[in-house]
């Protein structure tokens, strides 16, 4: 197995009754990276996370972290994961050190190292100097999800799953976060799943969307902008005439097609356009405009699709391709 | 073996921190208190052919049925509903280390109680005894014996508890599941023991089970000094077939 490979999920299905959870579910992540878990409610994130973390057995398929089978050595595997589950469960009657103490002693660190990988967990996720000694149950959300991160950073594992670790916390809270995860980049392996989009796409190297217990896309931003999302998008503010336009620009050999058109004012129009030529840039725009007197360009700008326009794009795809079609039913 | 001791000790300090705990505890002092005193109470009215040590540990069913609900429903089904059975779950511990630590736990804190009640013999001794005779109070043989019942008995109704805690997420159910149970394995021994001592003709064989699972006849026994190994094997072997199907449980509805 590649050296690089800290986790490797090779066919993975799992069953609920007679609905499958995941089907056939592959991917892999590179030692030290950050890779987002996307998907809507019920499309098998949690699931896979709790095969990879050893709490669920997989029907079929394989599953390994760190070179080491979840299925015939789950205990090893959770020697190296550090787990944190959706709505971040917390004994609500420990203190914060305590409830770290003997979380590091369940996960078998050495008694010489409890104190220091606590206190380090603690300093990583700033609880030292503020939340101590206080009872879990008195915390505030936000630090509630930090002493839930700090369980799962405990002793340094190789691997850290985190299912949703902003959900429910303000815009400071997720900053702080948001940087907390970025600081593990190359340190350790994370994943993380979450429904806020800008969160992923500003933490994670690496975006796998899950949909219908499948694996719908898997890459980088970029690659999937090429394979969801073709072409260059531009928005365009001018006045004139569409039509006359998209001549303007045929003449110059750009064929663009017009996603949406709206009137701004009684002049000016917002138009967003794109282009399936990669290669054309804006210059290239500006300058066949410039042979269009009726036109007159007031903005152009041109635009990067975000990940919640790949989720969009990927999920329909995906629902499209795997719909069963319904029969026929008479209308009496 | 490290992780049920880590547990162990989780568990006994979260009793000791728990409302819970302290409110059983007090119900049981109290309501075993009383008892005592009622014992004492007949004892003077009229002449008795049992020791009140004897008598009181009879009543052992009265607290068992409140007691053992209480310690145990919040077990497993309370880290269930909580969420954090899922997090104990992904450390390298085992199910059957963290059964075996929550019923070590609730076990030991049973004991506990019991072991409290040995106080109003002792005040009885100090406030009522003139002769200056302490077979009456504190007989040791009797003493013993029950207290024997007590902890191997304890076994099998702390792994009840802990099995209903397993089945469920709902403290309030696991805790009524509990107190079914236990009713019916206490109180229908003893209907079947009834049913066997009155003159139905019974199979050899069926009378033999009957006996076997007649909890009150293993306290006449053990009270009398009689340490037999067959409800030894009763207690302990139903007992861990509890607990080993508890982890089952939790195995399956992880």
């Amino acid at each position: 197995m590649d050296r690089d490979i800290s986790i490797r999920v090779k066919n993975l299905s799992r069953r609920f009754g007679s609905a499958w959870a995941i089907k056939n579910i592959s991917f892999t992540v590179a030692r030290g990276e950050i890779v987002g878990f996307l998907g809507p409610n019920g499309a098998g994130k949690s699931t896979t996370m709790r095969i990879l973390s050893g709490i669920l057995s997989a029907q079929s398929g394989s599953a390994w972290v760190g070179g080491i089978s979840v299925a015939s050595n789950p205990h090893e595997v959770k020697r190296r994961i550090g787990y944190m589950p959706e709505n971040n469960p917390l004994p609500n009657d420990m203190r914060v050190v305590e409830y770290l103490r003997f979380r590091a002693r369940l996960k078998e660190l050495p008694s010489k190292k409890i104190r220091d990988a606590v206190e380090n967990a603690m300093e990583t996720c700033d609880l030292a100097r503020t939340a101590r000694r206080k009872i879990i149950g008195t915390l505030s959300k936000g630090f509630r999800q930090r002493v839930g991160i700090a369980d799962a950073l405990l002793g340094e594992p190789e691997v850290v799953i985190m299912d949703e670790p902003t959900i429910g916390l303000d815009p400071h809270q997720i900053h702080s976060i948001r940087e907390l995860i970025n600081s593990l980049r190359g340190r350790m392996t994370v994943i993380l799943s979450s429904h806020i989009l800008p969160e992923i796409e500003r933490s994670c190297d690496r975006v796998v969307i899950i949909n219908r217990g499948r694996v719908v896309a898997s890459g980088t931003h970029k690659a999937l902008c090429e394979e969801f999302m073709p072409g260059n998008r531009f928005c365009l503010h001018f006045a004139g005439k569409e039509a006359r336009l998209l001549e303007a620009l045929e003449d110059k050999g750009i064929s663009g097609d017009v996603v949406q058109c709206d009137p701004v004012s009684d002049a000016l129009q917002s138009m967003q356009l794109i282009v399936g030529q990669s290669e054309v840039t804006g210059s290239q725009i500006l300058k066949a405009l410039k042979g269009a007197p009726e036109i007159s360009l007031h903005s152009l700008a041109p635009q990067t699709p975000n990940l919640e326009a790949i989720f969009l794009a990927a999920t329909k795809r995906s629902w499209e391709e795997t719909i069963e079609p319904q029969p026929a039913t008479a209308i009496a | 073996m490290r992780h049920f001791w880590i547990l162990f000790k989780h568990e006994l300090r979260m009793l000791l921190i728990s409302p819970t705990t302290y409110l059983a505890g007090g119900l049981f002092l109290c309501l075993m208190g009383f008892l005592y005193w009622a014992i004492l109470r007949e004892m003077i009215a009229s002449p008795q052919d049992e020791l009140p040590t004897v008598q009181f540990f009879k009543s052992f069913w009265i607290p068992t049925f409140f007691v053992v609900p209480l310690l145990t429903m919040r077990s497993i089904a309370g880290e269930r509903s909580l969420g954090t059975l899922d997090t104990l779950l992904t450390t390298p511990t085992s199910r059957i280390a963290l059964v075996m630590g929550k019923f070590s736990g609730a076990y030991c804190f049973y004991l506990l109680l019991w072991l409290a009640t040995l106080g109003f013999p002792l005040i009885a001794e100090n406030l009522l005894n003139k002769n200056n005779d302490s077979s009456i109070f504190l007989s040791s043989a009797p003493f013993f014996g029950s207290f024997l019942f007590i902890a191997v008995s304890g076994v099998l109704f702390i792994a009840i508890g802990i099995f209903t805690s397993s089945l469920t997420r709902s403290q309030l159910v696991a805790g009524m599941l509990a107190f079914t149970l236990l009713f019916v394995i206490i109180v229908g021994g003893q209907q079947l023991g009834a049913i066997s001592e009155g003159g139905v003709a019974l199979p050899t064989w069926i009378h033999a089970a009957v006996d076997y699972l007649h909890i009150f006849n293993h306290l006449d026994d053990f009270a009398r000094g009689i340490v037999d190994t067959r409800p030894f094997f009763y207690y302990l072997s139903s007992g861990l077939m509890l607990l080993g199907l508890s982890a089952l449980v939790i195995e399956a509805k992880a």
